[in-house]
């Protein structure tokens, strides 16, 4: 009974690192994904070629191996270290999840009649305003759906920064086997995730009934 | 001196003239009803007045006001464009309604935010936004809606929806309002209250522009009919002539189409 404890409170500690990076990792991606889906929808060819092969880039190669080289790369061309792991993690995961994101706002953001910006228009509105008044809500109500399915891979693609020895719950769990030839703590790891994951589907239905009172 | 003057207009999408050297003006207080077939350019017309579309050449003036010169890039401008269109409302054919403001939302909102550019908005807000509400009432009242002011665009039939825009339109007093094929996206049983609205618009001396399909309707409220064929005003006058008796043969044809179908 006492190593139940004790493994619950250690795994908890794991937990805290990836609450951390997941919660790190929405702030700054949700944003940001907006703003590089305004890049890959500028007019400005350029511009629009640039943030599509970025995003080409990131979509195409691993997130493991991303999380490599932001750690390891500026040690290994300049010789400094220019990240710790959770910053590193952190940058990572930003940067690979706005890209995601980036499309599925994209979509949300073209699939909206060019006759709701029109008539912004032609009542006196700035193009700021349009987006925020106007557009914003109708996109958010139309991503729902594959945002909850991003958030949620989030949850558990968390695991992935182990790789650079942060001490998050699978890597806690897997020193159980290592360490103390304890199986069951890994298997206990995937309870987190199935409650974090609960408790976040819960959290989209509410939105999405929230925003019921509309139609798109 | 008329309210609207419109000279050498034209438009080409890619290597498609839409309008040719367009020229018309009409007073104010006046309904002109634009008619002519798919394609003849009316839509783009009534667009470019919006500053939806840019002309390629030619001078929109309002109350002798300069507000587009296709040879003076300074009227061009997007910052400049936004205050000067507020000259024209427009309302669409597919009514465009925001569909997560409710009924007096969609008529207030872009005059609340009109209004936060006035320099003692901080100081009158309540007042300012109060007097807004009770104009929004008024002009939902006036096109029959006040009992729907509460309910959302998706709760309404396709007529109370196209009333609403025209009450959203109406709210920001602009000197013309343009209507675009505004009963053509409606069910034929909810056409007539549309219409009723418009009628009643015409009858108090609102200044229109309105582009239909419907020809006895035209017939009716407009005082000056504008018949349009291949990007060009064909033919022009009052209803009576017109309708009664076309001088061109391209509009003889186009209403002997038109009434035979």
């Amino acid at each position: 009974m006492e190593t139940f404890i004790n493994v619950s409170l250690n795994l908890l500690g794991g937990f805290r690192y990836t609450v951390l990076l997941f919660a790190y990792t929405l702030l700054i991606a949700l944003p940001l994904g907006l703003i590089i889906s305004f890049g890959s929808m500028s007019s400005f060819k350029p511009l629009r070629w640039l943030t599509r092969t970025f995003v080409w880039i990131i979509r195409g190669t691993p997130l493991m191996l991303q999380l490599i080289i932001v750690f390891y790369a500026p040690g290994l061309i300049w010789g400094i270290s220019a990240f710790g792991r959770m910053e590193a993690a952190i940058i990572a995961f930003g940067i690979n999840y706005s890209c995601y994101f980036s499309e599925i706002y994209r979509g949300g953001i073209e699939a909206i009649p060019k006759g709701q910006y029109e008539a912004g228009q032609v009542l006196g509105m700035k193009k700021g305003q349009i987006f925020l008044q106007i557009i914003l809500l109708q996109v958010i109500k139309r991503i729902l759906a594959p945002m909850s399915n991003e958030v949620i891979t989030l949850v558990k693609d968390t695991s992935l920064a182990r790789i650079i020895a942060i001490t998050e719950l699978i890597y806690i769990g897997q020193k159980y086997i290592t360490a103390s030839a304890l199986l069951w703590p890994l298997f206990y790891t995937g309870v987190f995730y199935l409650v974090s994951c609960g408790l976040l589907t819960l959290l989209f239905q509410y939105t999405e009934r929230k925003l019921k009172y509309f139609a798109v | 001196m008329p309210i609207l003057e419109v000279s050498n207009i034209s438009k080409s999408f890619g290597s498609t003239e839409v309008l040719k050297d367009i020229n018309f003006d009409m007073e104010k207080g006046r309904t002109l009803a634009l008619i002519g077939s798919s394609g003849s350019g009316k839509t783009t017309l009534l667009r470019c007045l919006n500053f939806l579309e840019t002309p390629d050449t030619g001078v929109i003036k309002v109350n002798d006001e300069v507000l587009f010169d296709a040879s003076d890039p300074n009227t061009n401008k997007d910052s400049e464009k936004r205050i000067k269109r507020l000259h024209f409302g427009l309302v669409f054919q597919s009514f465009n309604l925001f569909p997560q403001h409710n009924v007096l939302k969609n008529v207030t909102l872009a005059k609340e935010l009109l209004a936060k550019e006035r320099p003692d908005y901080k100081q009158n807000k309540k007042q300012i936004l109060g007097e807004i509400e009770e104009q929004a009432r008024e002009v939902l009242d006036s096109v029959g809606l006040s009992e729907k002011m509460l309910n959302y665009p998706h709760e309404l039939s396709g007529g109370q929806q196209q009333r609403v825009a025209i009450a959203r339109a109406l709210v920001l007093s602009p000197d013309i309002i343009c209507f675009d094929e505004p009963t053509s996206a409606l069910d034929p049983e909810l056409t007539g209250e549309v219409l009723k609205v418009i009628k009643g618009l015409a009858e108090r001396e609102t200044t229109m522009i309105i582009v239909t399909h419907e020809m006895q309707f035209a017939r009716d409220v407009s005082d000056v009919v504008l018949f349009m064929d291949d990007g060009r005003i064909v033919e022009q006058g009052p209803p009576e002539e017109v309708f009664g008796n076309p001088k061109e043969e391209r509009t003889k044809h186009f209403l002997e189409r038109y009434f035979e179908g």
